[in-house]
């Protein structure tokens, strides 16, 4: 009974810190594109701005609900809920930190950590995918069908990529286990070894939550924007979360497979975890100020004809470094 | 305790899953319903010490193959409407035979299932390794390296077979 | 549990999918209902192979879910190619050879 109790605070607290780290990071990314753009970004709201997401969030909160005429109910009300869920599931297998000594128990810092660990997390945010297409479909609208289709699209061919760009560390470390990959990298982080992975795992890491330069779906004034156009309010919200959780998962999990996870000299270990993500949180928005957005067919191309095979390759190097070396 | 109510629970959710794939009208609802009873295979799996399974029915089945009905779904079969009514009364003659050799075939099933001596009802305790990727990577790439590498093959065939048919309708117009 | 529970369920999902493949007659949900007749055999594989303790079954069930994706996509796109230009999505219509 205990460690299901433990296990469900560990989930509240999770869910509580990633939904705060998205209002947090809507405000940081307006407040930083702003610098980027030379201007001052939102600075109404609170001391220099700071109290902006608040109100973001009471006006989607006070907003209208509207379901479209001919829209499926039940699908159109799931499909945020799916996308949310998906993302906030997947973060539970993330290490963030060692393991601590509560109450005289020993504690890990995620939820579960299978020995599967990370085909766990690819398992749940390739379910992800559903809240895209099915927001599309049910809002009865063919620009949001066609814009379902596109991202659903573009997540399943670039998850290929990311797939097999991880394969490496996975080769390298010789386990599943995120717990095994982190001590794996006490001595040497995967970036060095796994430099290739690395590039590959973050192009597709951020065409994987449809961030610019790949954010096709937010392409509100060539393309109709996509599988969102119809929704309003706390629907349209619960999109948005899930793209900054999934922004928060990627990051998280880029950390624990090349960065070396919660290792670090001086700082405490759950620091380090936080510095990194926030890294990599940093160059999400760095990108989206600096990147022009890609055309959809250039965006295929390039994940089937360059990422593709080049992981592929990575794979295959990694495989004959390992079996040479040992 | 914990585990026969997480068997009941996923059961129940199977059960409604593969129910609903029969009874929906629209084939999105199917999809989902499928998807639900995929989820709760998955479930089931893991309490049968199937951990990579379980992980691969849901990252194949869930994630690829339903994606892939829903694709076909919701964008090639948008222009084509629901099957005519007018059959309706054969249909219900129809449906009536189908229960009634359904009740047969799990009757048939069931018996054969459970009547063999071979099936003890005692699950042995569980082996350290059993179920685990490495358990089932070093089953499945020595003593069935073979069928693996079939596999590949059929694989293969799939891809070619696709673009084929693919193509074939794009030269025809 | 005993592992005759996950036979039973496995048997009950079995015929559940064949009476889908039986009663519906849009091509697309006979094809789901072949699906769930899949994953029943599935489950019965991993029920003896916790069972026996043996990995073979696994390996079993992971080849069938490999043959199944390919199978899917093959299946479905004849299904597109067959029905892209008609105006009814129903099997019953298939009764002449003319496309």
């Amino acid at each position: 009974m205990a460690t299901v109790i433990i296990i469900l605070v560990k989930g509240l607290i999770l869910a509580v810190i990633l939904l705060s780290v998205f209002g947090v990071m809507t405000l940081t990314e307006r407040k930083v594109l702003g610098r980027f753009q030379f201007r001052p970004g939102p600075n109404r709201v609170g001391p220099g701005g700071s109290l902006q997401f608040v109100a973001d969030g009471l006006k989607l909160l006070l907003k209208e609900e509207i379901i479209p005429n001919g829209a499926d109910r039940f699908v159109y009300l799931l499909a945020p809920v799916i996308s949310l869920v998906a993302a906030l599931f997947a973060f539970a297998v993330i290490p963030w930190g060692p393991p601590v000594h509560l109450f005289g128990q020993t504690v890990p810092m995620e939820i579960g950590g299978p020995n599967v660990g990370i085909l766990f997390l690819f398992a749940i945010t390739s379910l992800g995918v559903y809240g895209l297409i099915l927001g599309g479909w049910s809002s009865h609208n063919k620009y949001s069908l066609l814009g379902g289709l596109r991202s659903s699209a573009q997540i399943i061919s670039y998850e290929l990529a990311m797939g097999l760009s991880v394969t490496g560390v996975l080769i390298a470390a010789g386990s599943a286990d995120l717990n095994n990959i982190v001590s794996a990298q006490t001595n040497l982080w995967f970036i060095v070894p796994q430099i290739l992975g690395f590039v590959i795992y973050v192009i597709c890491m951020v065409a994987e939550t449809n961030r610019a330069p790949f954010d096709l779906p937010e392409a509100e004034n060539e393309l109709v924007a996509g599988y969102h156009t119809e929704y309003s309010g706390m629907k349209w919200a619960m999109f948005m979360m899930a793209e900054y959780v999934n922004m928060v998962t990627v990051a998280s999990l880029a950390t624990t497979l090349f960065l070396g996870g919660w290792h670090g000299p001086w700082l405490p270990p759950e620091i380090w975890f936080v510095i990194k993500v926030a890294l990599f949180m940093f160059f999400f928005i760095w990108l989206r100020a600096t990147l022009p957005r890609l055309r959809y067919d250039r965006l295929m191309a390039f994940g089937w004809k360059v990422l593709l095979p080049v992981a592929l390759l990575n794979t295959l190097a990694t495989a004959v470094w390992v079996a040479v070396a040992r | 305790m914990l585990s026969s109510v997480v068997f009941w629970l996923a059961a129940a959710l199977a059960i409604a899953g593969a129910g609903g794939v029969l009874l929906a009208r629209n084939p999105v609802h199917s999809a989902l319903s499928l998807v639900v009873n995929l989820a709760s295979l998955g479930v089931l799996f893991l309490l049968l010490h199937a951990e990579f399974l379980a992980v691969v029915e849901i990252l194949v089945y869930a994630g690829a193959v339903m994606v892939l009905f829903l694709f076909v779904v919701t964008l090639l079969m948008a222009g084509t409407k629901a099957p005519k009514d007018e059959h309706r009364l054969r249909l219900a003659y129809q449906f009536l035979l189908a229960v009634l050799f359904g009740l047969i075939l799990l009757v048939l099933v069931a018996h054969v299932m459970l009547g063999a001596d071979w099936i003890s009802n005692l699950a042995g305790p569980n082996a350290g390794s059993f179920g685990t990727i490495a358990a089932f990577g070093k089953a499945l790439f020595t003593q069935y390296l073979l069928p693996f590498e079939l596999t590949a093959v059929v694989l293969l065939v799939a891809v070619i077979g696709v673009i084929v048919l693919g193509r074939e309708h794009g030269a025809n117009r | 549990m005993p592992i005759s529970y996950y036979l039973i369920l496995s048997a009950l999902l079995f015929a559940l999918g064949t009476v889908g493949v039986l009663i519906r007659r849009n091509p697309l949900q006979m094809f789901m209902s072949v699906e769930l007749m899949w994953n029943a055999v599935n489950l019965s594989f991993v029920a003896f192979a916790r069972q026996y303790l043996n990995m073979a079954g696994h390996v079993f069930v992971f080849l069938v879910i490999t043959v199944a994706a390919a199978e899917v996509a093959i299946g479905l796109a004849i299904i597109v190619l067959v029905f892209r230009n008609r105006e009814h999505a129903d099997v019953d219509e298939l009764s002449v050879m003319k496309g």
